[in-house]
């Protein structure tokens, strides 16, 4: 490869390269130098050093933070919840998307379509002012309803951790649901007619045609959506977490995750050594995830996968 | 016969399942509502109620008499929406196109490049020392609208889309004596234009719904938007009412604790989320196809 030839590469692709530009500039100041300055993690930072200026303190950082009861608390929260949500949605929008097949009224179905899709265009802001609505502990209506049916007095729930175990996969599922049925739903279109004609002469009940046509079906997307979620099992909704319990302390112990960890731990706290630590333990951990999944996901269908 | 009827009933508790999920879906936003319109004296001696016992506009009367706050909050939530949105449908789609041409010496690489930001952050600390120490840029519009300008997804869904178009109308406009830079605003952009709108109202609403760069990066409240003014009302009520006290009614109310703050707060969110809630599931299909296009190898 001589100088010449690499000028006449480049002078021939210089307009398509000049179209590339904005982006490759914003992904390198956006994306890149973040990465390189993740090495903060290993650093005493001081502020008035800078990063590049703090001492380095090899893993000191990461030794606080797998000593201190937080990892502990945040990464079973961040696996537990992740893996509720990718079973109770995977059940949930299956299920719905079966029954929204059943249907013969498309009008009506674009209608509850709709209707379950529109939490979808609020973002989780909105969703804590509806959750606050429910739950406020005073003027709630979730307090009215359980008084009405009998329930010894009211529950405060800002301050009730162990409820937020539920309330916390209720409210992601009734946000992401109407969605994912409809990516479903869409599967479920495509399936070739001719099939369930032949099981209906074959005298096949609507039942055996669910679970031996529809449901083998979807398999294989049912299994790269859930393979492509566990590969994003660490990173947890932040929006979720940071808006609904109002970042109440006593809820701490089931709604801290590992996004809202590093988000006060450097906010909140300046503790720059943690944060970064925790950021960049899960930025490696969801890489290798990312990645094996991926790979598994290639190995079973290599239309499916991300790359 | 007996099919017939069966199905009719299987039809009809279909029909009730969804019923029922329905309510499910609307009852917490129509309680928003409701509270808005309720009066406030009900709600704090009876709790927020589906239906107000006593209809009342007090609230929405209150925040229309120094709407300044709502008002700021909405200007500076526009601005940031159609400036952000047109720059980065412009910056993606102009990427998407070069790396759409087989042509393109480079197309690997740089796809690579812009693919591996998927894959690895260098997590929050990093980004936030970035923006406030080295760019500077806390309490700046441009705080607001950098973080989301690059989606790096819709650069893959783009270039998909533009590799459907026929090779040889590049070729014939080149022929023609065409560069570059104007075949892809002459004759791609307008042959694109269902994608284009996918991804333009897709990044619409990520920067009308966006709250997360105002937490880490705006203290000034003129420079609030929608989202992050909410949230700093349910939280902290009492710091938008200090903000809006240029009027003397608010004002006085506010000395004696006599200001609707739970049915202010909920009219609030009202006149936050209605524009959008009329104008979003218009676009339904193409948030529904933004999510299904999924691959982005090649």
């Amino acid at each position: 490869m001589t100088r010449s030839r690499l000028w006449k590469d480049f002078y021939k692709n210089r307009f398509l390269l000049a179209l590339t530009m904005p982006m490759v500039f914003y992904a390198f100041v956006i994306s890149y130098l973040p990465m390189f300055g993740s090495i903060v993690a290993f650093k005493r930072y001081q502020y008035n050093k800078g990063i590049l200026g703090s001492d380095w303190i090899g893993f000191e950082n990461f030794r606080f933070l797998v000593e201190s009861p937080d990892l502990r608390r945040i990464v079973r929260n961040t696996l537990g919840y992740n893996s509720i949500f990718i079973i109770s949605g995977l059940v949930a929008s299956v299920t719905v998307a079966l029954l929204m097949y059943e249907l013969t009224s498309r009008r009506l179905l674009k209608l509850y379509q709709s209707v379950m899709f529109f939490p979808h265009f609020l973002s989780w802001v909105v969703v804590a002012y509806m959750a606050y609505a429910l739950l406020n502990p005073r003027s709630g209506m979730l307090n009215q309803w359980l008084t009405a049916l009998g329930w010894e007095g009211p529950v405060d729930w800002y301050n009730h951790a162990m409820s937020w175990i539920g309330i916390i996969p209720t409210a992601n599922l009734w946000k992401q649901i109407g969605m994912s049925a409809i990516i479903y739903y869409a599967a479920l279109v495509g399936i070739d007619s001719t099939y369930y004609e032949a099981a209906r002469i074959d005298g096949a009940n609507k039942l055996q045609i669910v679970w031996r046509i529809s449901v083998p079906f979807l398999f294989p997307l049912m299994t790269i959506l859930t393979i492509l979620a566990i590969g994003h099992i660490f990173s947890a909704d932040f929006g979720l977490f940071y808006q609904l319990p109002m970042g109440s302390p006593t809820l701490f112990s089931t709604t801290d995750v590992i996004d809202t960890y590093i988000f006060r731990a450097l906010i909140n706290l300046g503790n720059v050594g943690m944060s970064s630590a925790a950021g960049l333990l899960k930025s490696v951990l969801g890489f290798v995830l990312v990645v094996g999944t991926n790979a598994i996901v290639r190995k079973y269908n290599s239309e499916n996968s991300l790359f | 016969m007996v099919g017939a009827k069966q199905s009719r009933l299987a039809q009809l508790a279909i029909h009730l399942f969804f019923i029922g999920l329905s309510v499910v879906f609307i009852v917490p936003l129509w309680l928003i509502v409701a509270i808005s319109l309720s009066d406030e004296a009900d709600l704090v001696v009876h709790g927020y109620k589906l239906i107000p016992m006593t209809w009342d506009l007090t609230a929405y009367l209150y925040i229309f008499d120094s709407p300044m706050t709502i008002v700021n909050a909405y200007k500076v939530t526009m601005i940031i929406s159609f400036v952000g949105t047109l720059l980065s449908v412009l910056m993606t789609s102009m990427c998407a196109y070069a790396l759409s041409r087989a042509d393109f010496k480079y197309k690997r690489f740089i796809t690579f490049y812009l693919f591996f930001t998927m894959l690895f952050s260098g997590g929050l600390v990093p980004y936030y020392m970035l923006m406030t120490r080295y760019l500077h840029l806390q309490d700046t519009y441009a705080a607001l609208i950098i973080p989301l300008l690059g989606p790096i997804f819709y650069i893959f869904l783009m270039r998909t889309f533009f590799q459907q178009l026929p090779e040889s109308l590049v070729e014939s406009a080149k022929i023609d004596g065409a560069g570059e830079l104007r075949i892809y605003f002459t004759l791609i952009f307008p042959l694109s234009k269902p994608v284009f709108a996918t991804v333009g109202l897709l990044q619409l609403l990520a920067y009308w719904n966006s709250w997360d760069s105002a937490l880490l990066f705006i203290n000034k409240h003129e420079l609030y938007p929608l989202q992050y003014l909410l949230q700093v009302m349910i939280r902290n009520i009492q710091e938008i009412l200090a903000n809006m006290q240029n009027s003397m009614a608010i004002t006085d109310l506010a000395q004696v604790g006599k200001l609707p703050t739970e049915s202010m707060r909920m009219a609030m969110c009202v006149l936050a989320i209605g524009p959008m809630l009329f104008v979003f599931p218009f676009f339904q299909k193409y948030f529904a196809k933004g999510l299904t296009v999924g691959a982005v190898k090649g």
